[in-house]
């Protein structure tokens, strides 16, 4: 395979091409599109009052999703890798299921556990909350979607640093705070921190489970992506473009983020 | 709930806490409640709403001409897609392992943007190269072929990311041996590197299948919803626009359970994969 250089350039092409044609060249263009009339017209569509609390909203759920997912992931690694249980293998099969479901039917079981008819509709509607259609809906289906990152990710990195630190901290006398303080999340860290940014980016452009479950009303429940795709069906496409480049803006910190943090864990 | 989650990263480090099991018991506590409210709860309803009307009905449902062929579609067009980057992310795997070339730090960036990248505007991009007003002249939005091409972008990262740790693994003595007892590239390919990338490549393939059979937000715009492009996912989302909520809670139990078996495959093959590399370390 090393021999041949034909055989090397043609794996080039095949390669390279296959990525510029399905991933890179697309998002070029996406950038073109949107600024091909100047940078006013997606910029006065994302400032737009619907746009801004898209934005608004979308930025909500990523402060509420993320950091409960982060603190569950964390203690749900610990016990997973440090404390052998029966019911792990249950817990961990719970887990796989966020990224085995189809993001609509995540958004239909959340449709009619909180729904009318649903099982908590009764006591829902006494106490005069709304999940449905509305800011609580969203927030649940974005948790739900992303409940397997942090964990997926801490997981192999309790596995490889062991615990032969933390039982040296705890044998010079730390208690079980000032151990994981000190020892076991200053190992664990970048790993967690590459959880919470695959987390984030779900978190920021959900779109199958919080269509069903937010009736997609512009200024009030709709969130970024759900703004690009309405914007899109009504014909409206700066507004569409403008926000799909904030979005793709976003990924592409993410991407960054990414990268440097594999890195960290490298180094 | 939030005020538990708060407190419990004490709890797991308990081993030589002076009350054991209790911490770690609230811990369990914490993390089982948390998973039930937010994950299992949903899916229990989901079936519930499914059965509500019979076994009889559930089956009518999921038998119905346009369930079926929607269920068909995405079964084939994932199949097709997981063969097709089965192909092109061993391939892109070699050049970013065994290649040089500049700029390979970002196209091994790149690949992981179908991950960061959000579904929808997935569909967007896809749509101003292979839309209407595509400048290669090529236009497959809401045809059958988009659908291959949005699942084939949404997925690369599984097979690329899956075989590329092994790759990097892989002892080159081996293949060195094989060149110089005079076996050719593909030869060398075919008998080394392949079986020794078997299960990595498998896992990302199935990976890779059990996202595609879920996948919407990428189809949503540049396949569309026409009878003829609609996959499972997008068949669920019409069938609860119009109020037909059992029938989409059988469509989405059957596309749950593929998944599922989905991923018993995946345990499968890393346990095969696990034993493979004990085998071989010895």
């Amino acid at each position: 395979m090393t021999g041949s250089t034909s055989g090397r350039w043609g794996l080039r092409v095949l390669g390279l091409g296959y990525i510029a044609l399905l991933l890179v060249a697309p998002l070029v263009l996406l950038f073109y599109k949107t600024f091909e009339e100047g940078l006013a017209p997606p910029f006065e569509a994302i400032t737009s009052a619907d746009g801004l609390h898209a934005l608004k909203l979308t930025l909500l759920t990523v402060a509420i999703a993320v950091p409960l997912n982060t603190v569950f992931g964390v203690l749900c690694s610990l016990l997973l890798v440090r404390h052998k249980w029966r019911g792990n293998w249950l817990v961990d099969a719970a887990l796989n299921l966020p990224f085995a479901i189809s993001p609509v039917v995540i958004g239909l079981s959340l449709f009619l556990l909180y729904g009318k008819q649903g099982w908590f509709e009764p006591g829902l509607a006494e106490a005069g909350i709304k999940v449905l259609f509305s800011t609580p809906g969203i927030v649940l289906a974005c948790i739900f979607v992303s409940v397997p990152f942090v964990v997926r990710e801490t997981v192999p990195v309790l596995q490889e640093i062991g615990t032969e630190q933390e039982q040296a901290a705890e044998t010079l006398g730390a208690g079980p705070w000032q151990t994981f303080w000190r020892v076991t999340l200053p190992a664990i860290r970048w790993g967690v921190a590459y959880g919470v940014v695959l987390c984030t980016a779900r978190v920021l452009g959900e779109f199958g489970a919080v269509s069903v479950v937010s009736g997609n009303i512009s200024g009030e429940t709709q969130t970024l992506p759900l703004f690009v795709e309405k914007n899109y069906e009504n014909f409206n496409l700066p507004g569409a473009f403008g926000a799909a480049v904030l979005l793709a803006l976003l990924a592409l910190a993410v991407l960054m983020a990414m990268n440097l943090l594999k890195r960290k864990e490298a180094a | 709930m939030e005020a538990h989650a708060a407190h419990s990263p004490a709890a797991p480090r308990s081993r030589s806490l002076r009350l054991p099991g209790v911490g770690v018991g609230l811990g369990r506590g914490v993390v089982v409640l948390w998973l039930s409210v937010i994950v299992l709860l949903p899916l229990a309803a989901l079936l519930d709403k499914s059965l509500s009307e019979g076994l009889g009905h559930f089956w009518d449902q999921v038998s119905s001409p346009q369930a079926k062929r929607a269920l068909e579609l995405v079964l084939v067009s994932s199949l097709i897609v997981v063969a097709i980057n089965a192909v092109f992310g061993t391939i892109v795997a070699w050049l970013l392992v065994r290649d040089n070339f500049p700029g390979k730090s970002i196209v091994n960036a790149i690949i992981d943007l179908p991950f960061a990248l959000p579904t929808i505007v997935a569909s967007l991009i896809l749509i101003q190269l292979w839309g209407k007003h595509s400048p290669l002249g090529i236009d497959i939005a809401l045809t059958r072929a988009a659908i291959v091409v949005a699942l084939c972008f949404v997925t690369l990262p599984f097979v690329v990311r899956a075989v590329q740790p092994l790759l990097i693994e892989l002892d080159r003595d081996m293949e060195e041996a094989a060149a110089s007892l005079g076996a050719g590239g593909l030869t060398t390919f075919r008998r080394i590197i392949f079986p020794n990338l078997l299960p990595g490549l498998a896992a990302g393939v199935a990976l890779a299948f059990a996202r595609a059979l879920g996948e919407y937000g990428s189809v949503l715009l540049f396949a569309g919803g026409k009878p003829d492009t609609q996959v499972a996912s997008i068949f669920i989302g019409q069938q609860i626009e119009t109020g037909n909520e059992v029938g989409a809670a059988a469509v989405s139990i059957v596309l749950l359970a593929m998944a599922l078996a989905c991923l018993f495959v995946i345990t499968l093959i890393q346990r095969w994969g696990s034993r493979h590399e004990r085998g071989s370390s010895k």
